[in-house]
């Protein structure tokens, strides 16, 4: 007689009386299959943890962003966000589909370039620009989006004397009811900053005004918000218009746009208070169709969106390493992965579900990671099956800023596999060895040997 | 370790204690284990036991017997004197 199928014991007190009045589903379907790939097959192959990226779903999000601004103004460019995810096979998939690069060092300007992308579809924003970098954005005819006073003066010493020229844009910051308002990047709309350095770069010849830029926060839930920035940017364009007789290109109104995982304290899912991306285009694209530019002067809008555009387009597939219990009574569950490879998990719940079937036993715990360090937890509160050493979860909608914030701290970083159009596997990123690790490293003769 | 003797236990792994009047709810090992317990078996004769009917190794059985019955304790279902 074959044996029975083993489910750890479990025994859970009934309460009555303190019902969920949302009735959130307690079930968890087993996620065996990613864009049609096996889990088991992608852990087997690439082993545990793995990200897994899809991109078909980097595809479809892209389409579905341009298709909103598109219908609803005519002149729109986006521009990727490198620091989102710099993967450059994710970077190419996005310049494959039309996108410019956004990027925010040297270091994600050189990738563009490795990458492919022209010099002069590149917009280089951020407060770390050396002379160096400068000099070789003004070569590549990039868009340098001045970040503060020290940075636009160091590009007028650049260009002095000289016959180069730079496109130029101011970032902008501005109260937008936001809170809390960055105001740390840029100059301000409100109390006139940003007027100033408008007048300083039009009055250099060597540099041309041709655009404004404005960033004003991330997981952003008010559209509204993108409404008032446009607005405001609309206001200095006209302005200069007025005044200079200058058209402004474009306004780039940045990024910001949530995703729809849930934030750490939220009474609602993520998915049931976000914006959709026609709410976000309808704020912007209105508000500028409807200020005072004349038909042929429409300023095209830029947009360096990231977050929205690839973080349910990523996985995270990993594996139990143990069960425990707390002192007081709560079942924990260590993964093989941790916040080295989730940063994200500081403000974000993540969804996790197990890989393979279970039955319809569930019990709360908290998900700890791999590394010896308290702060190491994925999630305090979770209702999963009884999960038993061995078995595997996948983490969902984790493409944003993970694979770029991720630590090399206690533990080595995984594979990155990408799930193609035809459903076939391909290694992005090999994971990381102690060769890896120790080719940066030099040992000084004296402590070359220890005894 | 024995199960308080008032606990009443379904078959279908409802579980009521008269005394504090709490209702629990258990799977398939669990209550195996509990009944085992109840006709008083020792620890080595549950592991032996659901290592015979069910497809797992005697080391996880014993791990996982010791985390249920520190939660049969903490429900207070479990005979302190024994």
């Amino acid at each position: 007689m074959s044996k029975l199928p083993y489910e750890r014991p479990f025994i859970q007190k009934l309460n009555t009386g303190s019902m969920n009045k949302f009735g959130t589903k307690t079930e968890f379907a087993p996620v065996t299959h990613l864009d049609g790939v096996a889990v088991k097959q992608i852990s087997e192959e690439y082993g545990s943890p793995c990200f897994v990226i899809s991109e078909r779903q980097i595809r479809r999000n892209y389409q579905n962003a341009v298709r909103a601004f598109k219908t609803r103004y005519p002149k729109v460019q986006f521009a990727w966000s490198y620091k989102t995810n710099y993967l450059s096979a994710v970077c190419n998939v996005f310049h494959q589909e039309g996108s410019w690069a956004e990027v925010v060092s040297i270091f994600e300007y050189k990738k563009a370039l490795q990458n492919g992308v022209e010099g002069n579809k590149i917009i280089f924003n951020g407060p770390d620009k050396s002379l160096e970098d400068l000099k070789l954005a003004v070569e590549n005819n990039s868009l340098i989006h001045i970040d503060h006073f020290d940075e636009l003066y160091m590009l007028v010493g650049l260009l002095e004397g000289g016959k180069q020229k730079a496109r130029v844009a101011i970032r902008v910051n501005m109260d937008t009811g936001i809170y809390p308002m960055w105001d740390r990047f840029g100059f301000n709309y409100e109390n006139g900053q940003a007027w100033n350095a408008i007048i300083k770069i039009l009055a250099h010849k060597e540099l041309e005004l041709v655009g404004l830029h404005c960033h004003i926060g991330t997981y952003m839930l008010s559209a509204n918000a993108y409404a008032t920035a446009a607005y405001k940017l609309c206001d200095l364009a006209l302005a200069i218009k007025a005044k200079y007789g200058q058209a402004i290109q474009y306004l780039d109104l940045g990024g910001g746009f949530a995703s729809s995982n849930t934030l750490k304290g939220s009474y609602l899912q993520g998915a049931d208070i976000i914006p959709s991306i026609d709410d976000y285009a309808e704020a912007i694209t209105s508000t500028v169709l409807n200020s005072n530019f004349p038909q042929d002067e429409l300023p095209t809008i830029i947009l360096e969106s990231g977050r929205v555009l690839i973080d349910d387009a990523a996985w995270l597939i990993g594996s139990v390493i143990a069960t425990k219990r707390l002192s007081d009574g709560r079942r924990a569950t260590i993964m093989d992965f941790g916040v080295n490879l989730l940063f994200n998990a500081f403000w974000y719940d993540y969804k996790i579900s197990p890989a393979q079937e279970f039955t319809h036993h569930m019990e709360d715990m908290v998900i700890y990671g791999p590394l010896c360090m308290n702060i190491d937890c994925i999630r305090e509160n979770i209702n999963l099956p009884l999960l038993n050493k061995g078995d595997q979860v996948v983490v969902h909608k984790v493409g944003a800023y993970n694979m770029t914030q991720w630590m090399q701290f206690i533990q080595m970083r995984p594979k990155i596999v990408m799930v193609d159009m035809e459903g076939k596997t391909h290694l992005l990123r090999e994971s990381e060895s102690l060769d890896t690790m120790m080719v940066l490293e030099r040992m000084p003769d004296h402590l070359k040997k220890i005894k | 370790m024995q199960i308080n003797k008032n606990i009443a236990i379904s078959d279908s792994g409802f579980i009521f204690n008269p005394s504090s009047g709490d209702s629990f709810s258990t799977n398939q090992v669990g209550l195996d284990i509990i009944r085992l317990m109840k006709e008083g078996k020792k620890n080595e004769e549950i592991i032996s036991e659901i290592v015979a009917k069910f497809s797992i190794d005697e080391s996880t059985v014993e791990k996982d017997l010791g985390d249920f019955s520190l939660m049969l304790r903490s429900y207070q279902l479990l005979n302190e004197n024994d």
